[in-house]
């Protein structure tokens, strides 16, 4: 029981081996399984995903969520899932064939592609290379990539500036993104993720760094495109965005990644932030370790859904002045205070926890300071004009 | 090292053939009814007018650049960030000093107005 | 035949196919397609050569900064989606004969140098730590670090010059 996954692995090793394979080749086999499995797994969690989401934003909203098809409405995803499959695949005439088609694979791909690096339990992960964080990074831009590549090949100019927009969006949310990951790697000393959460062992990072957990999750909010950043599928503003052209399973493709997605982004605030599958007595019980992940990244996920169904859209030009005027100045300050402040606590000895609240509290406070001045002064300059009375008062 | 590296390249590809399977099997049970109508542009339900294409403004050029300079930027960071450990607190201001410099750069691009998305 | 080197061949070979279909597609868009494939075939290569680093930072600096800009800047020129005129000039045949040439004289260059003259493989020890210590040491690399960072804000501030939007109210659409 102290090492489940080893205690398989070496199983199907030996049982491999018997058979009268070479062993290299066997460790190939046997990886090449483990990511058929995971990736798998990671892409047939989103019907679970979609009935939980439905359901939660329907009791937000105070009504009662799909409830005909099968027990509690369970069985409503395979239901759209089959209604998909039977619908007409039509591309539009003078599209890019083959790009178009390649549009939805390269944008699942990316998101299952995230989980590779995911220590899922002690010992248990897919690819333990020691540049995880900067390869979720990158594997994300392949995404990005890919909805660019649907917006360009569908003929079509709503569907290009949508996507445009789209990559724009996703660009500029990527700069807090990239600063605040910083933060974890220099209190962990390593990019691996299975070294993040191992020295998580004393206390987790969220609250070594709490500023910069809220600024990974809105950052990575904004990056899967969920409210209130929903401008790729704002169906008042340009209609259904850049997959107006897709019908049938390839827009559900495109919907199972933005779910899956989504889940993804909790999982791996939980890693992070959260200390993963950290919690007492999983080094000694790995599946307990797998337990609390799952734990973790399920509330993370009801704190995305809960943020979906209460706040409402911003427009795009809100956005972007929320994401360069406020979150990457708020980042770097916040990467630049964390660096010195750390560095001083442990040559001075100071307890780090304590030091690190501080920092983050006066931070805070500054933030608040300046935007209070910022909107007094604004008050100030509006209310100078005076206001003309619209109409004028009857006197008899 | 190798096998880590295969195993992202395996999961990679399991995603894209995990997306490819369900469109495959939809091009096969779907109906064909070829109709002229139907592969027309979409605009909400009116025809097209003039080309399907539009000229992008240059806001997105911006943005695109100033996401490249802080990717750079970040790509020298994440060095320094996993030495953070072994590092002097010299080393440390050296690294803070490099981040201030690009933090100007995006003051400047503020004040010229460059962040507008007009 | 080490299957490490069956994929270095597969890998060199694509991307110097997709290379080729850059510079010889009749639309814009495609070339910055094939570059992108293109740049992935080098990250597939860093793998190869045993540097992880070096492999994500080129695809998150290549294909995800330096791609996507390119095909936003081949956006911003008009016609950009019709097939354009063939992209062979008369003179292909000197440029193919110069390349070729060239490609010759380096292959024999190299040859004559010797098995001596390419080093083995070496195992870098330490890893990302030891990149890092060194970029901030003082006897590292610190003046390169900081005139990196000025250097980029260079860019940046010439790039806004160059590419600045009017301004509001000075015209513009709603685009």
């Amino acid at each position: 029981m102290s090492d489940p996954f080893g205690g398989i692995d070496n199983f199907l090793k030996d049982l491999l081996i018997g058979f009268g394979l070479d062993s290299t080749f066997v460790a190939v086999i046997l990886k090449l399984a483990a990511a058929a499995v995971l990736g798998g797994l990671a892409g047939a969690t989103a019907i679970v995903l979609i009935w939980v989401e439905r359901k939660l934003v329907a009791r937000i909203q105070d009504r009662l969520g799909p409830n005909r098809v099968g027990p509690y409405g369970l069985l409503q995803t395979i239901a759209d899932a089959l209604k998909l499959l039977t619908k007409e695949v039509l591309i539009p005439a003078g599209a890019d064939r083959l790009v178009f088609q390649m549009a939805p694979l390269l944008v699942v791909a990316s998101v299952i592609g995230v989980w590779a690096v995911m220590p899922l339990a002690p010992g248990l992960i897919g690819s333990d290379v020691n540049v995880g964080l900067l390869y979720i990074l990158s594997v994300g831009s392949i995404g990005t990539l890919g909805i660019m590549m649907a917006g360009l090949s569908s003929n079509n100019k709503y569907a290009l500036l949508g996507a445009f927009r789209t990559v724009a969006q996703m660009v500029s949310f990527m700069v807090p993104l990239i600063l605040s990951l910083l933060i974890p790697t220099l209190l962990a000393g390593s990019m691996g993720m299975a070294d993040i959460v191992n020295s998580q062992a004393g206390l987790w990072f969220i609250f070594l760094a709490p500023l910069a957990a809220l600024i990974f999750f809105v950052s990575s909010i904004a990056e899967v495109g969920r409210t209130p950043f929903d401008l790729m599928e704002a169906d008042s503003e340009i209609v259904a965005g850049f997959h107006i052209e897709y019908s049938g399973m390839a827009f559900g493709m495109f919907f199972v990644g933005e779910f899956v997605h989504a889940f993804t982004i909790s999982a791996l605030m939980a890693v992070i932030f959260l200390g993963g599958w950290r919690g007492p007595g999983a080094e000694a019980f790995p599946l307990l370790g797998l337990v609390y992940f799952l734990i973790k990244t399920s509330i993370m996920y009801f704190v995305v859904i809960w943020v979906r169904a209460t706040f409402p859209r911003i427009r795009i030009d809100q956005m972007n002045a929320f994401n360069w005027k406020f979150v990457t100045p708020l980042a770097l300050v916040v990467l630049m205070v964390t660096a010195i402040v750390d560095k001083l606590a442990i040559e001075s000895g100071w307890p780090r926890f304590l030091v690190h609240v501080i920092a983050n509290l006066l931070m805070v406070v500054g933030t608040l300071v300046i935007l209070r001045t910022q909107a007094a002064a604004l008050r100030r300059r509006l209310d100078v004009v005076p206001e003309a009375p619209v109409t004028q008062p009857e006197t008899a | 090292m190798a096998l880590q590296w295969l195993f992202i390249g395996a999961i990679l590809l399991v995603g894209a053939s995990m997306a490819a399977l369900p469109i495959a099997l939809n091009t096969l049970l779907g109906p064909k009814k070829p109709n002229k109508n139907k592969s027309e542009t979409y605009e909400c339900g009116i025809e097209t007018v003039g080309e399907t294409w539009v000229q992008l403004k240059g806001q997105y050029y911006i943005f695109g650049l100033i996401f490249l300079i802080f990717d750079i930027e970040a790509v020298f960071l994440f060095p320094w960030a996993v030495a953070y450990d072994k590092l002097q607190l010299y080393m440390v201001l050296e690294g803070v000093l490099f981040i201030l410099i690009l933090a100007g750069g995006l003051v400047y691009a503020w004040r010229k107005g460059a962040l507008e998305w007009v | 035949m080490t299957p490490e080197q069956l994929l270095f061949l597969a890998t060199g070979a694509f991307t110097l196919i997709a290379s080729i279909m850059v510079v010889t597609s009749p639309r814009l868009v495609h070339g910055g397609l094939w570059l992108i494939a293109a740049l992935a075939g080098t990250a597939v290569l860093f793998v190869l050569l045993e540097n992880g680093f070096l492999a994500v930072v080129q695809v998150a600096i290549y294909i995800d900064a330096i791609a996507i800009l390119i095909i936003i800047v081949v956006m911003l020129t008009r016609a950009v989606m019709k097939e354009t005129d063939p992209q062979i000039n008369r003179t292909w045949l000197l440029a193919s004969l110069a390349a070729l040439l060239l490609f010759g004289g380096l292959l024999a260059i190299i040859a004559l140098l010797g098995p001596a003259s390419r080093p083995a493989l070496v195992q870098p020890e330490g890893g990302l730590d030891v990149l890092g210590k060194a970029l901030v040491d003082v006897d590292g690399f610190i003046l390169p670090f900081e005139i990196a960072s000025v250097l980029l804000v260079a860019a940046l501030i010439g790039a806004i010059v160059v590419a600045r939007t009017p301004m509001r109210g000075e015209g513009g659409d709603w685009r």
